[in-house]
């Protein structure tokens, strides 16, 4: 009433003999509301059970074959590792120019995956993006197997292993010759950055697993179980005590895995930048392959999760808004890689070196035109779909250009490598990689690998972090209404 | 053998709400208890202040960490590159903090985590794999979706039954119930 009569009052005034404007005073913006992160009010009692349910009752009847299937690939990469180190690296089709081809491209692909989960997990968490907590456990998982796949490849490509990890010229032990290995060389930057990601990685999910593993360790029924949820929670209470370090560390690696994402792919990116291959030699690519690591990670967290969360009925946990956030990611980081693709055509011109210009003109045109348009058709145009809502909600739709997304990325690491490297400086020594049977099933074996820690995965851990899900909802709020508050707000 | 009733290890008082056991939380902290603690599922905002905690100290074990990592990694490779085997390739120096920082910079980031891990544990007291508590049926729903406090027999202010009194009239606790040791 007090608000109508002070509006009725200023009416007249503005319209009065005075002659003098009146201060119109706007009413205050309606607060709009925001989307709820679990939908239709779910109590605390019902996510517990609805995430712990997943790895406590019986896998539905899918998981075996996948389980067998991707297992049976994982047994194949293996054997085909075993080919290769008993036989020499030229079971797969690397010979000069192109000494490095699918091993490395492997690799970067793998390692690339793994940065939405870091993204999820640590960058989100410090810009406060609450809706992070429903897939970041299950993006840090990708994360870790997408680095143990990863890993494989360089460390194989080697092809005397043995050489390269004892007496290393990777870790610093000296050789037989008693030389230290070169740490000028980005190369060996690139060993101690995948593995501190991949340590670090495995910290920051294992903290997160701690009060859900406890979750598990009450409700477990099974003496194997209690035993196991029991040792791995470590005795967690959920003591305020606890929680208050528990908080300050979990924000701390969250900081300390922000600079290591971004300095893992810079460095991933220096392999190639600091050599002196035409195509290779450009300082766009620290920025450029840190995008094109987050977009090809979240086309894979979409390809995983939009499966997951209707095969366990998940829907009111990752809720569409999820998937159309994660889109939204997806359409910005796609959009960097496009602009970085332009911008090093660009620069191959302006910078007026012909071998440049020629390594650039060969990839559009040149024999491997195919893999350089695939590139460009999956990450390029196929983000921008995500302009639309319509699109961005579609479940089937969304999923589908993730499955290009990640076919691109591949390409644009093969792009970036095996174009370059097939024609430098010399036309004598060109040459044109394929290849063998054993790169292509290799690779083929790292998906089964990568799968069958995944269905492991989400055979017996948490596939949502529990307590984090709980934490965003209103009834955790001790001054929200559902959270028990009394009086008004 | 017997668990004497005369020898509790703590009171344990379940709540329904957070917004009842951070009240309570409130009137713990003003009662002068020093050994109990609040059990909650997931972390609630302000609880920290509620019961009057001190700010917690994990990021000096971050920055402790992160130290060693930073100046070990210098140094290894000053030495391995430049002390114990110097060998020029091709032109570069034998040692500048240059080409040193990537690896450095990531063994900071390593030994910050360490640190921050196991700070934390440590200063949780963790891996604890006994505790009276877990011998409680009721107190399993800490972990799903009840909120408790519990003040220890060890508590200069514990009395039986004026803090049970206290816990069930005065801070609204559903159910108080005696933990024994």
């Amino acid at each position: 009433m007090a608000s109508a009569s002070a509006s009725a009052a200023a009416h007249k005034a503005s319209h009065g003999s005075h002659g003098a404007p009146a201060l119109k005073v706007a009413d205050a913006p309606r607060e709009l509301e925001r989307e709820p992160l679990v939908l239709n009010e779910r109590p605390l009692g019902w996510i517990t059970n609805a995430i712990a349910g997943v790895c406590e009752n019986p896998m539905p009847k899918w998981w075996w074959p996948a389980f067998v299937v991707s297992f049976g690939g994982m047994i194949m990469m293996f054997s085909l590792i075993a080919y290769l180190v008993s036989t020499g690296v030229g079971v797969w089709g690397l010979n000069q120019p192109a000494d490095w081809a699918w091993d490395i491209t492997n690799f970067v692909f793998w390692i690339g995956i793994g940065h939405a989960g870091t993204l999820i997990s640590a960058v989100l968490f410090l810009l406060r993006q609450k809706w992070r907590t429903s897939v970041n456990r299950a993006a840090e998982a990708m994360t870790i197997f997408a680095v143990a796949c990863a890993g494989i490849f360089p460390v194989f490509h080697t092809g005397r292993v043995w050489f390269a990890l004892l007496p290393g010229y990777l870790f610093p032990a000296p050789n037989a010759n008693e030389i230290w290995p070169q740490f000028r060389s980005p190369l060996l930057w690139d060993v101690f950055a995948v593995s501190t990601y991949g340590t670090v990685s495995l910290l920051f999910w294992y903290v997160g697993l701690i009060p859900d593993l406890a979750t598990l360790r009450d409700r477990a029924k099974g003496f194997l179980r209690k035993f196991f949820y029991g040792l791995f929670s470590l005795g967690w209470t959920g003591s305020n005590r606890h929680w208050s370090n528990y908080e300050k560390a979990y924000l701390l690696l969250a900081g300390l895995s922000t600079p290591l994402v971004l300095s893992v792919h810079s460095i991933v990116s220096f392999d190639f930048a600091v050599s002196v291959v035409p195509g290779w030699h450009t300082t766009i690519f620290p920025p450029y392959f840190v995008a094109g690591a987050i977009f090809s990670g979240f086309g894979m967290v979409l390809t995983l999760l939009i499966p997951l969360r209707s095969l366990f009925n998940l829907h009111d946990v990752i809720t569409v808004r999820h998937v159309e956030l994660m889109c939204k990611v997806l359409l910005a980081t796609g959009s960097i890689v496009g602009y970085a693709y332009g911008m090093e055509f660009f620069i191959a011109w302006y910078g007026g070196s012909p071998y440049e210009l020629y390594a650039f003109k060969n990839r559009a045109f040149g024999p491997y035109w195919w893999s350089y348009w695939s590139m460009i058709t999956c990450n390029v145009i196929s983000p921008h779909f995500f302009w639309f809502k319509k699109l961005r909600s579609n479940m089937v739709f969304v999923w589908i250009v993730s499955i290009f997304v990640n076919i691109g990325m591949w390409f644009e690491r093969f792009v970036i490598i095996v174009t370059s490297l097939h024609r430098d400086y010399l036309p004598s020594s060109w040459g044109y990689f394929t290849p063998s049977w054993v790169d292509v099933m290799t690779f083929v074996g790292s998906f089964g690998l990568f799968m069958t820690l995944f269905l492991l995965f989400i055979r017996f851990l948490p596939t949502i972090a529990i307590s984090e899900v709980k934490g965003v909802t209103p009834q955790a709020d001790p001054h929200h209404p559902l959270g028990g508050a009394k009086g008004h707000h | 053998m017997s668990a004497s009733p005369l020898k509790p290890h703590a009171l344990l008082a379940e709540f329904g709400t957070a917004a009842d056991i951070f009240e309570a939380a409130i009137l713990c902290r003003d009662a002068g208890f020093s050994k109990w603690d609040v059990h909650t599922p997931f972390p609630i905002h302000g609880m920290d202040e509620a019961m009057g905690l001190r700010k917690s100290p994990v990021g000096w074990f971050t920055f402790c960490g992160g130290m060693t990592g930073f100046s070990a990694g210098m140094t290894m490779i000053w030495y391995m590159n430049k002390f114990d085997y110097p060998l020029v390739v091709g032109g570069k120096p034998l040692f500048t903090p240059l080409y040193a920082f990537p690896v450095s910079y990531e063994m900071t980031i390593l030994l910050s985590a360490f640190g921050t891990l196991f700070g934390m544990f440590f200063l949780n007291r963790l891996p604890k794999l006994y505790n009276p508590l877990f011998k409680n049926e009721r107190f399993k729903k800490a972990t799903d979706d009840r909120f408790f406090i519990v003040i220890e027999a060890a508590d200069p202010k514990f009395s039986l039954e004026a803090t049970r009194a206290f816990l069930t009239e005065k801070c609204h606790a559903t159910a108080v119930e005696i933990v024994e040791d």
